[in-house]
Formats: C-alpha cells, structure tokens, sequence
C-alpha cells in the first residue's frame, strides 16, 4: 500500500510490475472528467467530435496519466513519488488495450533521502506508446 | 503565436481545498481501489494522513478562474495540445489541507514540429504552498500550439 522498496533490493534495470487495463471505456472518461473537472468535450460528446472530423471521442491524457500513476505507486508506495512525469504521444481510444510499464533507470541520494529514478511507457494494443514518461520515488 | 514577453507573467494566488470525497472520486476514475485512498484510520497510521493521488492536483481546476490563470500567452486556443505534464513533490499532501496555488508562465519556444508545422511551447508552473506555509509540490504544463488546425 504505502511501504517504501528496499533501496538496496532494487537493481537499474528492474521492471515495473505491469498494469493492464483490459479496453477502457467512453464512462471511464466520462468518470475522469467528473472526477478532474476536465471537461474539454472531445472525451465524452460523440457529436461535437464528428462535427470536429474526428470518428469518436478519446481519452483524457491525464485519465491515461492516472492510470500509469497507479502502476508507480503501486511498485513505489503511496506518498513515496517525488516526481512524475509525462509526455503524450497516441491517442487512447475507447476499447484500447493499455499497459502501463517502466524500468528503474538510476539509483541517487536527493534532499537526503535514497530515491530511485525511471522511466515510464503506456502501451496500446498495437504496442503504439501514447505515452512516455519518467518518475522519482524515495526508497527505505 | 505566442511571444516571449509572456515569460513570468503571473495569475492571482488561489485556495484549493484537499477533500476527502473529490479525493475517493478521483482514485475510483484512476481505477486506483487502494485502502488507504479509503480509510482514514489505515492512512492515518501508513502515511500520516489521507493522502492524494499523484495527479491530483489537475482538480485545482475546480479552484481556479480567468484571474489565476496566467493565460495562454496570446496561443489560439483551437490549437492548442496538452503536451506533457510533471509534477514534483517536496511535502505530502493530505486531505484536510488547503493549498495556495500560484501559476506563472514559465517558458515560451517554438520548434519545427511534423504534423501541424511549426510548433510554439509554453510551459505553465504552478507552485502549490501548505496552511504552514510550506512549499508542497510544483505542477508544471508544457502546452503545444500548432502552426494549422490539428487534425484527427
């Protein structure tokens, strides 16, 4: 839940434990823009996407970004994250498979604490990135 | 197009209220069922205090309005994309706390981009501070204007 990973138990290279999200769904990003207060409408208005030329609505980043956020604090432990950080790339459509996935890229010492550092990958069915990212987390 | 004489340009400082159920809202939309974003008790003792997911702080939309933005730096906003985003943290934060957020317009660039031409950057910084006075976290948005109409 919230416990930290033994500094010297983790090697770079290590993988982060996979998040699979089998098909995300038009109320997944319905729920997220409740929950954000994102409410651009190109994630949940079928007709004002048409209207825009795109064939339907798509998911949030940020929901994305969240959904990889769990796969961290699930290997790192809540309240651990010192930095998170993400770039978009594809787009999340409704029905997509995504992987959430990273690697531990460095071990450092920060503001006296042991912290590990890594990077981040969001996968879709395709094996298409849609997003890359990268995190810090303090380590016992 | 937005120039650089945008860099620094600073919104008006506002409150964001860390509530425990906008905190429960926000784990189940994550598909985040962890404990301790649910009971208090259980938190209390893992982490000090209910704490917050890692991007939670995107609800400070709830919090702000036209004057705590520092606005787009002239980017027309039918073009603009969300291209990365990062948050660093310093302190945690719990529910119950209420934060001071400041956002300033840190960084204006452009770059050769592939789909919509030429692409201008701006990065917007938010510095969140505590009730103690203490500087909890920094979120920082790197939006994307493009030179056309992004296509679908």
């Amino acid at each position: 839940m919230a416990a930290k990973l033994k500094f010297d138990s983790v090697k770079v290279g290590d993988e982060i434990p996979k998040l699979v999200i089998q098909g995300v769904t038009r109320p997944d990003f319905v729920r997220y823009a409740g929950a954000s207060g994102d409410f651009v409408p190109l994630h949940y208005d079928q007709t004002f996407v048409e209207a825009a030329g795109i064939p339907t609505v798509f998911a949030q980043g940020m929901f994305t970004a969240g959904l990889l956020s769990k796969a961290v604090t699930d290997y790192v432990g809540i309240g651990n994250v010192r930095r998170f950080q993400v770039r978009f790339a594809t787009r999340v459509w409704p029905g997509d498979v995504v992987t959430c996935t990273g690697k531990v890229t460095g071990k450092v010492e920060k503001d006296g604490e042991k912290q590990i550092e890594g990077d981040l990958i969001v996968l879709n069915q395709k094996g298409e990135p849609a997003i890359r990212g990268s995190f810090r987390a303090a380590c016992a | 197009m937005a120039d650089k004489s945008a860099i620094g340009k600073t919104g008006k400082p506002f409150k964001m209220h860390v509530d425990w159920s906008k905190v429960r809202e926000f784990a189940r939309a994550i598909k985040d069922p962890n404990p301790i974003y649910f009971d208090a008790e259980l938190a209390k003792k893992e982490v000090g205090g209910i704490p917050v997911p890692v991007t939670f702080l995107q609800t400070s939309a709830f919090w702000t309005d036209e004057t705590s933005s520092p606005g787009f730096g002239g980017f027309d906003i039918r073009r603009i994309l969300h291209g990365e985003q990062e948050f660093e943290f310093f302190k945690p934060i719990y529910v119950g706390d209420t934060l001071t957020g400041v956002s300033k317009i840190a960084d204006v660039f452009e770059k050769e981009g592939g789909r919509g031409g030429k692409m201008t950057f701006l990065v917007s910084e938010t510095e969140y501070t505590n009730q103690k006075g203490e500087k909890v976290a920094t979120a920082r948005a790197t939006l994307i204007e493009t030179g056309q109409a992004v296509k679908a």
